[in-house]
């Protein structure tokens, strides 16, 4: 186990920093538009059912406000947006089918080597494509599908207009309607009734080129009884010019399955991170999600959990980040809507720098909802005086028969624990970034070890110039 | 380098309030100094200062380490130099994993003797620390634990002691190690400690009490109250304190 741990520990910076030269930038308009749309499905050959969600979406997109609460997005230009690009023709299932830039840009990201060592299948996506995919044989033999969403919309297309955006409606709100509009890429992961995935399965989505929106689809059916952990990892380079990802996530947890869904999500601090992750749990079913915001200049991002058969459990463990510049406004979004449903939320925030980081939750008790049991707890560290943080819980309990507790704390680092790790000869900054770790050791330690090291190793490079 | 430590008239206040009134000491290399006093005669607070605690504002004087006046010092930098506070009161601290802290401090130290030297990987500094475990009496499942969260007060100690073992300090001050101990753990602490001093190692040992110098024969026994060190002898003055107490001195005692 411990030789995994070298697989991220040498990251630094400059590795998601790194700009590939894209010059098939030059091919993609920047803005939004009908003809767009049109374009994106007619070069996927989609049916004329998908094609009828797009416009139908776009029109939803180009009808609603930008949502009037949470952080100022007024400096987001979306006519400056190239909402589609290419960077390569296909996509392969052997890296080494994938062209070479574009290759070396996920093996800086240790992407390849954590595919041959941990994972049981691996897919990358660069811009709106995937361009690579694979499922090691003894999953794909028990009917596992991991696919790209375009590839799945062509070869299970039932599947998929069955579950497609039918956990997240497309007129949600603004940014899940224009994801419903320019939607490209993403993850299709089909697992069938009573198959447990020992290993887990991995998408990685990088943004490259400048003022780029990534706009991927991940759409996750674990069947009755079935086991999945699956891990999504973002980045993208700084370029100086805003970009947007608004991606989309849903999950259907179907009778006593389980499903982890666990992210690492980077992106360069020009980026905006609109996205939309959801869950349908049913009876007896558990759905985790695990998280961790860093990067991104603001991120709005709330996963939801919809507890919809008796008995079903969610957990939301996460972690916000917010450095200078930066505005993590993060939460969760439980509802519970059978009885004798759980969740379980633990947050943890950090801010440093002048950053802002928001806890918003919502946690609604339907009325028939008895007995169901709910404890949320959130804790938000502040590094220095510049830095912010709040707390927005929202409750709507409609049954009394319920346990619910909701804990906050908001502090700062315990300056005799600095002094004491100081004492034993470690500088300001290894003493702190060591104490910002153990705050939240809770919630890395639930994340596979080579992901844990990658996040402590994110976090200790975020905690760097924190001595002043 | 020879690692001395001088200190010359050192004023300290803490909140407003004057600690240290004026105290002047010297610890050569290798020698053992203990200091003896009454609660809140600014003992444990001398350690502190000399370890760079930021809470302490030295208001006059100098503290001098191996050569160099080491007030400006941040408390990491004092530790490199070769300065060990083995704390009364460890912090707990959650969620930093033990082995994790411990490899991490023993590798500042490696880089202290020999910056070319390449860090020892943890599980290998796990099969190198096991005997210092034995000898400490301390089961290794501790490793998995947080640092000091939910050590009992002997074991705390004792973590403290492994620690200064895998340090190796030139200078080793025990701040009330020796308080809230059962007489075993005493004696495996103290004879820790008393298989490390040397030529190399000198301690200043801060105690209420005379039973550690039991174990620990000191050089030099200074007494203090009201934040100075009125009285300085060899071992007969921790003795005769046994016998009498503190209640005889009072701020009129001379030196």
């Amino acid at each position: 186990m411990m030789i995994n741990q070298n697989i991220f520990a040498d990251l630094d910076r400059d590795v998601f920093d790194h700009r590939n030269v894209s010059d098939y930038m030059k091919n993609y308009q920047a803005g939004l538009s009908e003809e767009l749309v049109r374009m994106i499905s007619g070069e996927k050959a989609e049916p004329l059912w998908m094609l009828e969600h797009r416009l139908k979406s776009l029109k939803a997109y180009n009808e609603m406000p930008i949502p009037a609460w949470g952080p100022d997005l007024s400096d987001l230009n979306l006519d400056e947006i190239t909402y589609y690009a290419k960077a390569s023709d296909g996509q392969s299932k052997t890296w080494e089918e994938v062209p070479e830039d574009i290759k070396n840009t996920f093996e800086r990201l240790g992407i390849p080597e954590a595919e041959r060592k941990i994972l049981a299948g691996v897919g990358a996506q660069y811009e709106s494509q995937m361009v690579y995919h694979s499922l090691q044989e003894e999953w794909s033999s028990q009917g596992v599908i991991f696919e790209d969403m375009d590839v799945a919309l062509r070869e299970h297309e039932e599947l998929v207009k069955k579950y497609f955006m039918q956990c997240v409606p497309f007129n949600d709100h603004k940014f899940a309607a224009l994801h419903g509009a320019i939607w490209s890429g993403g993850t299709f992961l089909f697992v069938p009734k009573g198959v447990k995935l020992t290993m887990p399965v991995q998408a990685y989505f990088r943004m490259n080129g400048p003022g780029m929106g990534q706009f991927e689809h991940t759409l996750i059916i674990v069947e009755e009884g079935a086991e999945v952990h699956y891990i999504e990892g973002c980045s993208a380079p700084k370029y100086g010019k805003n970009a947007l990802h608004a991606g989309c996530v849903e999950v259907f947890v179907g009778e006593s399955a389980r499903a982890r869904y666990s992210s690492v999500e980077n992106w360069s601090r020009d980026t905006y991170n609109l996205n939309t992750k959801r869950a349908f749990v049913d009876k007896d079913a558990f759905m985790e999600w695990v998280g961790g915001n860093l990067g991104s200049r603001v991120t709005m991002l709330y996963p939801c959990s919809v507890l919809k058969g008796e008995g079903a459990r969610a957990d939301h463990l996460g972690i916000a980040f917010a450095n200078t510049g930066q505005t993590q406004d993060t939460g969760a979004k439980i509802i519970h809507a059978a009885p004798y449903t759980r969740s379980n939320v633990v947050m943890k925030s950090l801010s440093k720098g002048g950053g802002v980081s928001i806890y918003r939750g919502l946690l609604q008790v339907m009325p028939h909802a008895h007995d169901c049991v709910s404890n949320v707890e959130c804790d938000a560290l502040i590094l220095d005086d510049q830095s912010r943080s709040d707390t927005i819980p929202d409750m709507k309990i409609a049954n009394s028969d319920v346990s619910i507790t909701h804990e906050a704390s908001a502090g700062r680092l315990n300056e005799e624990d600095v002094f004491y790790l100081m004492a034993r000869g470690m500088n300001e900054e290894e003493a702190k970034a060591m104490l910002v770790n153990g705050f939240l050791e809770d919630i890395v330690k639930e994340l596979p070890l080579e992901y844990a090291v990658e996040l402590n190793r994110l976090i200790e490079l975020e905690m760097e110039g924190s001595v002043g | 380098m020879e690692k001395s430590l001088i200190i010359k008239n050192l004023h300290v206040e803490v909140e407003g309030k004057k600690i240290l009134k004026g105290v002047n000491l010297e610890v050569k290399q290798g020698e053992v100094h203990c200091i003896m006093g009454p609660n809140g005669s600014g003992k444990s607070t001398l350690a502190k200062v000399i370890m760079g605690h930021p809470k302490y504002k030295v208001i006059a004087g100098e503290i001098w380490f191996g050569g160099q006046n080491i007030l400006e010092l941040t408390p990491d930098e004092r530790a490199r130099m070769g300065v060990f506070l083995a704390f009364q009161y460890p912090q707990e601290i959650a969620g930093v994993n033990f082995l994790q802290y411990l490899t991490t401090i023993y590798n500042i130290h490696l880089r202290q003797m020999d910056p070319g030297v390449k860090a020892m990987k943890s599980f290998k500094f796990k099969r190198m620390v096991q005997p210092y475990l034995e000898e400490l009496r301390m089961d290794p499942d501790f490793l998995n634990r947080y640092l000091n969260e939910g050590f009992s007060g002997g074991e705390k100690k004792k973590a403290e002691i492994l620690q200064l073992k895998l340090i190796k300090p030139n200078l080793a001050m025990l701040d009330e190690t020796d308080s809230g101990l059962d007489v075993d753990a005493l004696r495996i602490v103290a004879e820790g400690v008393k298989g490390m001093l040397s030529s190399e190692m000198g301690a200043l040992v801060v105690t209420h009490y005379r039973r550690i110098l039991d174990y620990i024969e000191p050089d030099y026994v200074h007494m203090m109250y009201d934040g100075q060190i009125v009285k300085s002898g060899g071992c007969e003055l921790a003795h005769m304190l046994e016998e009498i107490g503190y209640e005889w001195i009072t701020a009129d005692t001379t030196v």
